[in-house]
């Protein structure tokens, strides 16, 4: 390992007790995946700071208690615990003030309250070619893959580890002759879909390249030509989630691949797979647990966190309220303060729908009524709910699931 | 052998070889040191104590947590033998030794044919040291 001065400062106290505890691990870490040197860290992206148990807490409070501080812009993922809207956990009331020290223990350390999963979106937009420490598997790929910044798949604890020290391990997507494309996945016939079924679309391509390619990096041919980049962030999280998928390439969509070759760096990839229209309904049937027909008890919306173009996909299909079953739908706070600014929340409200911020509906105890199936399209909510809350899941459309809240069954555009 | 030592430590038990990845989060439950992720092949399998055997990582950062967690309740696995690193793995056996000084070791064979000899034995003994890895059968 080369250590630099200010390595050496860190491990010499300089910049604090901290800090040089914080090294240790990092140092730890960097040898363990064979990295040689550490690099400046432009920004943090912790997921610690959702309780998980009792080892949670005490890493964060041994920071506390020596006095650290971030030294870096680091933002948090989301919390056990909505903080603005305390009154909307229902869980264990232990769990929920273990869960909310965590979440407050954090900003002691100097973290950005953000407590959102989708920081990129309105509150720190990373860069092109940024070195960064993030976890949490969405915000992950959607780094590397949708903004071009490098970071590796880092786990709770070392983010936040990277933070406190500013540094981060040389390896692996950090360096450019790692972030090709070495597999492809090739879809044919669908680049002509519209809005709605383009969603759908990402999601059954992001479970493929989980399930299919694992962490090698796959460039995807084909995707409709109106994929947004809300649409991209459910594709990132459905790989993420079938599979320990950290970066993929959209051809013509992401910036490390304008075209093919460039994504694949010139050299051979193979097509591991091929993709039709009748391929991605089968793909995306196996997400649900449930026939149509069967009743809803809620729909949940927002995981990765809506954005606000999925706000303003949203809006206009309220008309229909009201809902036979309630619509869930997760946000970040900084979404969530545009929203009552421009009077958006308020209308939400109208029509029945509960906006949660600072954590997730598939994380924690939100939803009121789980004794029947639960909608949603996102295809990391219907891979997780499922083992984490006990209850069958029905996949479809942004349309789908609000006309099914409509109809309080599973219904299709 | 190619094996690489990622969390220091020694560990026996029995060898369980794991069918597909598995995300701590979501998929394993610290509280029982049971599998719980319904898509996985062996969802139901306790995993406590054993050596386990897995090829990679998969899924959720928030793996980390949940193995040190693990460690801490006693129900995770002795050992992780892996055929690929792991950082997230890596990382939650890490910060178990740190904060409570349990040893998980974890180790990568970098060996497919080596890995799966080794995940047919069915009792084993990990040496895990900073500058050799030992997986040998155990009576």
């Amino acid at each position: 390992m080369q250590l630099s001065a200010t390595d050496r400062e860190i491990i010499n106290g300089d910049h604090g007790r901290a800090a040089a505890d914080a090294l240790g691990l990092v140092l730890k870490f960097a040898e363990a995946v064979g990295a040689e040197r550490l690099l400046p860290c432009a920004s943090s992206h912790v997921d610690g700071c959702l309780y998980h148990g009792q080892a949670s807490l005490d890493f964060v409070e041994r920071f506390v208690a020596l006095e650290g501080r971030v030294k870096v812009p680091t933002t948090l993922s989301v919390g056990s615990v909505d903080l603005i809207h305390p009154e909307l956990f229902i869980g264990d009331a232990a769990l929920g003030a273990a869960g909310k020290r965590l979440m407050e223990a954090h900003i002691e350390l100097g973290c950005t309250p953000s407590f959102t999963c989708a920081p990129y979106q309105t509150l720190l937009r990373p860069r092109l070619g940024d070195q960064l420490a993030w976890a949490e598997s969405n915000a992950i790929v959607f780094a590397n893959s949708v903004i071009g910044a490098r970071t590796n798949r880092y786990g709770d604890f070392i983010d936040l580890a990277c933070a406190l020290t500013g540094r981060v391990p040389d390896y692996g997507l950090h360096r450019s002759e790692n972030r090709r494309a070495r597999a492809v996945v090739e879809m044919s016939g669908l680049t002509g879909a519209g809005a709605d079924e383009a969603g759908g679309i990402a999601v059954a391509a992001g479970l493929v390249v989980g399930r299919e390619c694992g962490d090698t990096i796959a460039a995807i041919t084909g995707l409709p030509d109106c994929t947004s980049e809300d649409d991209l962030k459910a594709l990132g999280a459905a790989a993420a989630s079938s599979g320990s998928v950290a970066m993929f390439h959209a051809v013509g969509l992401t910036p490390e691949a304008p075209d093919l070759e460039t994504a694949t760096g010139g050299e051979d990839a193979p097509v591991v797979i091929r993709l039709e229209q009748q391929d991605i309904s089968g793909i995306l049937a196996s997400l649900s647990t449930v026939t149509d027909g069967t009743p809803l008890t809620a729909v949940a919306l927002g995981t990765p966190h809506f954005s606000l173009t999925e706000f303003d996909r949203l809006m206009p299909m309220l008309d229909l309220a009201p809902f036979a079953v309630p619509i869930y739908v997760n946000t970040g706070r900084h979404e969530w303060e545009r929203l009552n600014a421009d009077g958006r929340a308020q209308r939400l409200e109208d029509a029945g729908v509960t906006v949660v911020v600072d954590t997730c509906t598939y994380v924690t105890s939100i939803i009121r009524d789980l004794s029947g199936a639960v909608m949603t399209n996102s295809g990391k909510w219907a891979y997780y709910a499922p083992g984490n809350l006990g209850i069958d899941v029905a996949f479809g459309t942004l349309a789908d699931t609000v006309l099914s809240a409509k109809a309080g069954r599973v219904v299709r555009a | 052998m190619s094996a690489r030592c990622l969390v220091q430590g020694t560990a026996q038990g029995d060898g369980l070889k794991l069918d597909d990845p598995l995300s701590f989060w979501g998929g394993f439950d610290s509280a029982s040191g049971k599998v719980i992720d319904r898509f996985h092949p062996q969802h139901g399998a306790c995993l406590s104590g054993t050596i386990l055997f897995m090829e990679r990582g998969r899924g959720s950062s928030s793996g980390a947590s949940v193995l040190a967690e693990a460690i801490r309740l006693g129900t995770a696995p002795a050992a992780l033998v892996l055929l690929d690193e792991d950082a997230i793995i890596t990382t939650g056996a890490l910060v178990a030794q740190m904060l409570y000084g349990i040893d998980c070791p974890v180790v990568a064979i970098r060996n497919k044919a080596e890995w799966q000899k080794l995940s047919a034995l069915p009792r084993l003994l990990v040496k895990a040291g900073a500058d050799k890895v030992v997986v040998t059968p155990q009576p």
